[in-house]
């Protein structure tokens, strides 16, 4: 509760960045006090598409790393993360928006990918270099479920 | 959980990240392994001097429990054929000479005890680490008058099998005083702790933090290496240990560095490290 006020109180600080037509561009997201307080996309995100995105192999693929109640139909929910029952009750959506883009802001060593940012690994594969793993409507779709997991 | 750690990293005081996983994590099967009620496996060992874990645990104690069945019992482990197809590349005749590997080496059964237990190993005139392809590639050429394998091609992986096969239960032991062996140590742990790809992922990222927990439906091992070449029930066939490595690179959504190069064989002597103490397995049977 007190993180839902303190974050309430700074984010009216990081109204920045510059949206394009499908989006901030990843270099330009702006974190401040660990909020992105700005959606990327103007279109608001769609919590079905983002449930969709969250248990795809090929693009969220949050399940390989987190138990989730609101999928108990789907065979394994992965153990390397917590599990995000409650997140959305845990977290405001702007700190849920960044733990998306780039977890490491929050969790500085962590192993959750950076699924809007280009501070990647090395030796990324040719055809997806200075590419993201979702898009800048993925990740909004995405954090509008997170926000749906109460 | 004590969330409101979050909140003070939210106003600029220290982050501390102790998570505690909600899910009740399933970690390695406590059991036993005896291959045909016979040849006891090490699967658990205390681990070598500046290891980063405080055990070395064989993968086969990650796995079901009727993989693990099926490695215990010879007549049910799949990749006993490779090893008789290996077993039968021994005797054949192949190359300019016109001579087999027996020819030379006779009974492997002897010969070739204790001997993959060893690998990779260093090798003077190359100057570099050998693994058993490659000492079965130098045989090839320098021996026999032969082509050499080309990766995971020809009799390479059955043959690699059999070789490591004589020495079931040995205790892997990596010899580093060797010529320029520590270098190349050197090199694989930087390799292993290096975060590759889009995803952003270590070695260590999987195998060192999270072994025992699952991801989607793997269940992850420490990723040691005494059973390659492995028999995967996924492929139905023996898989080799350069193509274990660059799938697990390529996972990460990373370019791969090809078979026997010298990143692969850092890794290789690296890896071969970190689970010494671990009886060699081969062909360990993996999902
Ligand atoms: C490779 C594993 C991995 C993947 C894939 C992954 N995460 Fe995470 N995630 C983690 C870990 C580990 C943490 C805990 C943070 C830390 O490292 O201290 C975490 C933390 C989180 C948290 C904060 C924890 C909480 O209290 O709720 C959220 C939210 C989250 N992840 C969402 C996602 C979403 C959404 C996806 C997919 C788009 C995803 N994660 C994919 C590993 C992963
Ligand atoms: C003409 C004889 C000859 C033939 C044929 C031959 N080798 Fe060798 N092999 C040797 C010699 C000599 C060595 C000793 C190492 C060296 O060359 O420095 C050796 C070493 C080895 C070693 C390493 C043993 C150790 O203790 O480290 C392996 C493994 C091996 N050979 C496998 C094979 C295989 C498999 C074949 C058949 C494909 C084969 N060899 C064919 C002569 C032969
Ligand atoms: C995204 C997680 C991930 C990363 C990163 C990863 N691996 Fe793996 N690895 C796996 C999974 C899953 C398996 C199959 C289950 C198991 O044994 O852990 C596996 C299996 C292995 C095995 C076979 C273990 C056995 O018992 O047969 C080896 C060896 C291995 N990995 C080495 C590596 C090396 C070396 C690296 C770094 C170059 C690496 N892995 C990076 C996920 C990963």
């Amino acid at each position: 509760m007190i993180r839902r006020l303190i974050v309430g109180c700074c984010a009216g600080l990081a109204l920045s960045g510059i949206v394009v037509a499908d989006g901030v561009a990843p270099d330009a997201v702006e974190i401040e006090n660990l909020a992105i307080a700005t959606p990327l996309t103007s279109t608001v995100g769609n919590a079905e598409e983002g449930k969709k995105i969250f248990a795809n192999r090929k693009l969220g693929n949050c399940l390989a790393c987190h138990a989730n109640s609101d999928m108990a139909d789907q065979l394994f929910h992965g153990e390397v993360g917590p599990s995000l029952d409650g997140a959305g009750t845990r977290w405001q959506p702007e700190i849920l928006r960044t733990i998306v883009v780039n977890a490491k802001a929050i969790f500085p060593e962590t192993v959750m990918p950076g699924f809007y940012s280009l501070d990647v690994g090395a030796d990324v594969r040719k055809d997806l270099i200075g590419k993201t793993i979702l898009s800048a409507q993925q990740v909004e779709d995405v954090v509008a479920y997170l926000e749906t997991l109460k | 959980m004590n969330y409101s750690r979050f909140i003070a990293a939210g106003l600029g005081v220290a982050i501390t990240t102790t998570f505690v996983a909600a899910t009740v994590v399933a970690g390695p099967v406590e059991d036993t392994l005896v291959i045909d009620d016979e040849i006891e496996i090490i699967t658990r060992a205390p681990s070598s001097e500046g290891h980063p874990l405080p055990e070395v645990i064989s993968g086969w104690h990650y796995r079901t429990d009727s993989t693990r069945a099926m490695e215990a019992d010879s007549f049910a482990n799949g990749g006993m054929l490779g090893v008789e197809q290996g077993a039968a590349l021994w005797s054949t005749v192949e190359g300019s000479e016109g001579k087999s590997c027996e020819s030379c080496h006779q009974d492997a059964a002897t010969s070739m005890a204790g001997v993959g237990a060893i690998y990779p190993k260093w090798h003077e005139e190359s100057g570099r680490p050998m693994n058993i392809e490659l000492r079965i590639n130098a045989c090839r050429v320098d021996n026999m008058g032969a082509e050499p394998y080309k990766f995971d091609k020809g009799g390479q992986k059955p043959l690699t099998a059999f070789i490591k096969h004589q020495s079931l239960g040995e205790p892997v032991k990596v010899n580093l005083e060797e010529g320029e062996m520590q270098k190349w140590w050197e090199a694989g742990k930087e390799l292993y702790y290096k975060r590759t790809g889009q995803l952003n992922l270590s070695c260590a990222s999987c195998h060192e933090l999270n072994n025992g927990k699952h991801i989607r439906a793997d269940h992850l091992s420490q990723g040691n290496v005494n059973g390659f070449p492995t028999y995967r029930l996924k492929q139905g066939n023996l898989i080799s240990l350069h193509n274990r490595f660059r799938g697990c690179i390529r996972d990460t959504r990373a370019e791969f560095p090809d078979a026997f190069s010298d990143d692969l064989m850092a890794l290789e002597v690296y890896t071969t490290w970190r689970g010494q103490g671990l009886s060699v397995e081969t062909p360990a049977v993996r999902q």
